[in-house]
């Protein structure tokens, strides 16, 4: 038997996951259903959606309603979703490639509409699924297989843009951080309108190697000794705070949520018939 | 404490259960375990004196493959 935890929350029969040995995703969806379980939400009014790419994999494992989609179009797929149903709590689990890559767009605008719909991006700055390709959050000069001689683009910052694309939930936490990532996935789920949770992970088979991090525990004691909040960021300068990763909760400002004002319109039409 | 072999290879000392066959022995748990009680032996995990163990949940709170885990009062109250 696996945890009571694991039981209920898990197509158990599908474990263990496809991922490499100490993948990060592994531990940031176990933070996720145990949100989901101190939210005391009910499975059936839940669905989780993913695009392409190994964090994509995650639903394929979780017992609920659940989409596994196409690349980048997991929260076009779950914007029709919560439109057509909008009690249900819809959840997006994508990765960096998935989201700020091919999903850019899709990703932006569902911020800016503030559609209910809780977003949590498996941050591991590279592609995976693919072999290592470098991603828009690979840091600048480090390597990935299409960056043999290092990156020189610059890095999105997932949460920057998320807030200033709308979204009003933001926050950020790691693998090792797993209360963390708990915690702030609860909140994003009480959020009406949009939220994003960046969980950075771990990717030992691809960015750990190419880029010297050691092992699955190196990376571990990595974000265990360089996550930073947003309080002891307040005391450092920005020298001291590069290459470090500012983790919290940045942004809770409810505002209108997209579906509530559209069946706003709805009853406004069906009143003037 | 006893250690009792459990179906499908899983193994229960009651207070802590191993399930080795989810195992991919990434020593996650071994690395973070305050106590320092868990070692890899043929890329898994494996107890080296549960009497120690505090039941603090370190280990399953960051195995990424759910292969270990707190028993008890602990887990009755999840899930
Ligand atoms: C339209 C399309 N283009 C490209 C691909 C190839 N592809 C699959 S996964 C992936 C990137 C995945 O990276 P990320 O979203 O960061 O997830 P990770 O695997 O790192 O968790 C790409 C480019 C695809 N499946 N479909
Ligand atoms: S390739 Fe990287 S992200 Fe994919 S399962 Fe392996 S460690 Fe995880
Ligand atoms: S519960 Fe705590 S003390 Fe016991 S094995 Fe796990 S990490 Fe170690
Ligand atoms: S963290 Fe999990 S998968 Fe890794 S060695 Fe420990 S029990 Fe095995």
């Amino acid at each position: 038997m696996p945890s009571n935890l694991v039981e209920k929350y898990f197509r158990t029969e599908k474990l263990p996951q496809i991922w490499c040995p100490g993948c990060g995703h592994g531990v940031i969806t176990r933070s996720i259903v145990d949100a989901i379980d101190q939210a005391g939400l009910d499975k059936d009014k839940v669905c989780i959606v993913s695009g392409i790419g190994c964090s994509s994999r995650a639903p394929g494992y979780m017992d609920f309603n659940t989409l596994h989609t196409t690349h980048g179009r997991a929260l076009a797929f779950a914007t029709g979703i919560k439109l057509a149903k909008p009690e249900l709590k819809v959840i997006v689990i994508t990765g960096d490639g998935d989201a700020t890559a091919i999903g850019g767009n899709h990703f932006i605008h569902a911020c800016r509409r503030n559609i209910g719909i809780t977003t949590i991006v498996y941050n591991n700055n590279i592609y995976g699924m693919t072999g290592g390709q470098y991603s828009p959050t690979t840091p600048k000069h480090e390597k990935g297989t299409t960056a043999p001689f290092g990156n020189i683009d610059k890095a999105f910052d997932i949460c920057d843009l998320a807030s200033a694309a709308g979204a009003s939930y933001v926050g950020r936490s790691t693998a090792y951080h797993a209360n963390l990532t708990t915690t702030l996935v609860k909140n994003a789920l009480n959020n009406e309108g949009f939220s994003l949770v960046e969980a950075v992970s771990g990717c030992p088979t691809y960015y750990g190697r190419k880029n010297k991090k050691g092992n699955a525990v190196d990376m571990m004691n990595w974000y265990k000794d360089n996550a930073v909040t947003a309080a002891a960021a307040a005391k450092l300068s920005e020298e001291q705070m590069a290459g470090k990763i500012l983790i919290g909760e940045f942004k809770n400002k409810p505002e209108p949520e997209y579906t509530s004002e559209y069946q706003k319109i709805i009853d406004k039409l069906a009143k003037g018939r | 404490m006893e250690k009792k072999e459990l179906k499908a290879g899983e193994v229960s000392y009651e207070k802590l259960i191993i399930n080795p066959s989810w195992c991919k022995g990434c020593g996650i748990c071994v690395a973070f375990c305050p106590k320092k009680i868990l070692s890899i032996e043929n890329e898994k995990v494996k107890v080296d004196d549960i009497e120690k163990c505090i039941q603090c949940g370190m280990c399953e709170l960051r195995c990424p493959d759910y292969a270990i885990y707190v028993g008890g009062k602990k887990n009755e109250k999840r899930g």
